[in-house]
């Protein structure tokens, strides 16, 4: 073990210890229950932060730094360039980069935009050009899971590389990454970095994520649960088609078992209906004794496709028979009512009738036509292709607008191990402008929080403990916009009305709120070891808003099938117009609260009427939030790189 | 791989020969794209001579499936042999298509 490996684990032990000997005070001893509505809500946004310290503690724990991998690159290989609507300069940018990587491999641009004119471009170049297939018409997208999914079944390499429409390649890219696939049978995807290059030191929009494309991937690595990021990643293509094999055949036996239910549920319904024509309710009567034995069949093990097979024979013969059976009847009716004109078609031979003596039957409450066209239906609902989708297998996971983590987690539960590589091998474009910083970060957000609805990983099967935390801990940290409403609100409740959430800002209090606070400041110096991660704190509670509509809008989406609104992130600079005011106005409110706030409080404290601790805590709590959220004002003024450069000259 | 494909009476039969790869994929799925054009939508594919599937060539079986079924016709696995039986068994595709024993009992006396 590194000397900075049991530096990380001392002081994770005593982050925690400290944590859990501040909040057990916290609890037990310093709740002011007079005003038990700030001062529970306080204590559980507390609660909510010592989890996530533990759950970071725990991402530190193991953390892995591989220098590379030993086998030499071996292997076919196909470079996926996804594109929706970027600028077909910007495509081709990657896709001649993509091309001039030293491996040999075959490049192609996977085109959900369908534009003539960037097939025309790469086509031009040589460059493979994919776009959906026609069985894609009226059916589910699914967006760039959907888009690659597609491609796969028109490629055949056996390893992918992912890459966005603006991440440019290094031409060593394969070299550097192929060989931990022959390292290890069981490795699915090797993730490298995300690194911008259109962001200068300053990042005002929080692009760069060096604590993540660092130390956090390299903890999840420990734990053999590296994230797939959507882009910059190879990832072997048998693992990705066996997730998609066993997906179908999950989704089939729950749609077949779901529709043998139903189908008994309608054919004894249908049955009781048609009691009075006795040959109809026999009819429907056996069927249904043959869907139950077909459904214990599929219970019992047998091979759905036989028993779908036989039974929709059956459905079609005993269709056949009432459909017979109809029409014997509405010769009788027909013959009855001699005002419907029925005639023989002298040439086919067939009974011809009009519609509105049609109709007239099918209204009948008890026509046996009803009963044929439900029957029929059910033929339809046996089919094993999903016919409700465009492809029966779909290898990367369509249960998340952010398909990569929810596809990691399935092929971590499915015992393939992923590889975090910490090094540069791809230089992309960061969004240029606040409006559409906001919309990824919602997108992301979003994501995460729908995997956690659909597919918990703190349940779900085949994952370990050390995995399931991972991927817990990443959905936890976005419930901070929770807690931040919280953090905001007390001090600003005490500054300015005396209220206290805690009985007293005592000595007891210090004692041990402080090592809690400065142990996990230098849990967390240690772990950055010298990256800039001033930038990722303010935006974690400065992005509240984002966090909590994430959270509100996904929980709408996987409960109440509410729609997201699926958005592309723009990477061609600036939207442009007027300031996004409207979609910060919850930050901009709270940092003129906290200002008036805090003259409050110390105006208080020149007349006499407010505790001098007290309001030093608060004042530089407040403070501390202020710094935060001063990132947005920053954000909203920056112009994109190119003006900002302008700027830095022009000063200097 | 080397695929060979008859007609019979009342079906036909494809036989991948070697490894059924991501690679041969493709060929069979057109093999079998056309016997259905061709009004043969009754397929065996005799797994006798396949020596390796990987997950590929199991989704060209199910694109098989798909493509017969919207035919009205079914697609029918024989003769697999014990590594190709486990990967069925490792993806659970066994629970959805059976492996007949021979090519003749496929089809039965369907």
């Amino acid at each position: 073990m590194t000397r900075r490996l049991i530096l990380i684990r001392v002081f994770a032990v005593l982050a925690v210890l400290t944590g859990i000997n501040y909040l057990t005070w916290r609890w037990m001893e310093s709740l002011n229950w007079e005003a038990w509505w700030i001062a529970v809500p306080l204590v559980i946004a507390e609660t909510y932060s010592l989890i996530d310290t533990f759950l970071f503690a725990a991402t530190m724990w193991r953390a892995k730094e591989r220098s590379g991998p030993e086998s030499p690159p071996t292997g076919t290989v196909d470079v996926f360039i996804t594109t929706y609507n970027e600028p077909i300069a910007m495509v081709m940018a990657t896709a001649r980069a993509a091309k001039n990587i030293a491996y040999p491999h075959q490049t192609f641009v996977l085109d959900d935009g369908d534009r003539p004119e960037m097939a025309a471009a790469a086509q031009a170049e040589g460059l493979g050009y994919i776009t959906r297939s026609a069985d894609w018409t009226d059916k589910p997208r699914h967006a760039k899971a959907g888009n690659l999914n597609n491609a796969l079944f028109e490629t055949e390499g056996e390893f992918l590389l992912i890459l966005d429409a603006d991440q440019i390649p290094d031409p060593l890219i394969l070299h550097r990454t192929l060989g931990y696939f022959a390292d290890d049978e069981q490795v699915a995807l090797v993730q490298t970095p995300q690194w911008f290059i259109n962001v200068d030191e300053e990042d005002p929009l929080g692009s760069q994520a060096p604590l993540f494309y660092g130390p956090i991937q390299q903890g999840k690595d420990g734990w053999n649960a590296a994230f797939f990021c959507g882009s910059n990643a190879v990832l072997r293509r048998e693992a990705l088609m066996q997730l998609g094999i066993v997906g179908y055949v999950r989704g089939l036996q729950d749609s077949t078992q779901r529709t043998l239910r139903a189908a008994e549920r309608l054919l004894s319904r249908e049955a009781r209906r048609n009691q009075p024509i006795p040959a109809l309710h026999a009819a429907l009567k056996d069927l249904r004794v043959e869907v139950s034995r077909a459904r214990a069949e599929v219970s019992a093990g047998e091979p759905i496709a036989d028993v779908t097979y036989r039974l929709q024979g059956q459905i079609t013969e005993a269709s056949r028979l009432l459909v017979k059976n109809d029409l014997d009847l509405m010769a009788e009716d027909l013959a009855a009512i001699q005002s419907i004109p029925v005639q023989r078609d002298s040439e086919l031979g067939t009974v011809v009738i009009d519609q509105v003596g049609l109709d007239a039957l099918a209204t009948r409450e008890l026509s046996p036509l009803a009963a044929v066209k439900s029957v029929a239906a059910l033929v339809d609902a046996l089919r094993v292709d999903r016919p409700d989708e465009a492809q029966p297998i779909q290898p990367l996971a369509t249960i998340s607008v952010t398909e990569d983590m929810a596809t990691a987690m399935q092929l971590h539960s499915m015992g393939w191990r992923s590889v975090y590589h910490h090094e540069i091998l791809a230089r992309g474009l960061a969004p240029e402008d606040l409006q559409t910083m906001l919309k990824q970060r919602l997108r992301w957000a979003q994501g995460t929080m729908q995997v956690f609805l659909r597919d918990n990983p703190l349940v779900k099967r085949g994952l370990s403990t050390g995995q399931r935390l991972m991927y817990f801990g990443t959905m936890w940290s976005y419930l901070a916009g929770f807690a931040a409403i919280v953090y905001l609100c007390a001090p600003v409740i005490y500054l300015m009305f005396g209220v206290m959430p805690v009985t007293a800002w005592s000595g007891d209090f210090f004692a041990r709120f402080l090592p809690y606070f400065l142990i996990n400041q230098l849990l967390f110096l240690i772990v950055a070891r010298g990256i800039r991660t001033w930038r990722g704190q303010q935006y974690s509670l400065a992005l509240f808003p984002v966090w909590i509509r994430a959270c509100t809008s996904s929980v709408a989406n996987v409960v109440f099938k509410k729609p997201l609104s699926f958005v592309v992130t723009r990477k061609d600079g600036r939207v442009g117009g007027t300031l996004p005011l409207r979609e910060v106005w919850p930050q901009l409110t709270a940092i003129a609260v906290l200002i008036i706030a805090l003259i409050t409080g110390i105006i208080r404290v020149l007349i006499g009427t407010a505790d001098g601790t007290g309001t030093l805590v608060n004042t530089v709590w407040v403070a501390y939030s202020l710094a935060a959220l001063s990132i947005i004002i920053q954000a909203l003024r920056y112009k994109g790189p190119a003006a900002h450069a302008e700027e830095a000259e022009g000063a200097s | 791989m080397n695929l060979n494909v008859t007609t019979h009476a009342r079906y036909a039969v494809v036989r991948p020969e070697g490894r059924l790869t991501a690679s041969a994929a493709p060929r069979l799925k057109q093999a079998m794209r056309k016997l259905i054009e061709e009004g043969n939508p009754r397929i065996v594919v005799d797994l006798g001579q396949t020596d390796f599937i990987d997950s590929s060539g199991l989704g060209a079986l199910i694109g098989g499936l798909k493509a017969a079924r919207l035919a009205e016709g079914d697609l029918r696995l024989a003769a697999a042999s014990e590594s190709v039986q486990s990967v069925l068994k490792l993806t659970s595709l066994d629970r959805v298509l059976r492996d007949h024993p021979t090519v003749e009992a496929a089809f039965g006396d369907e």
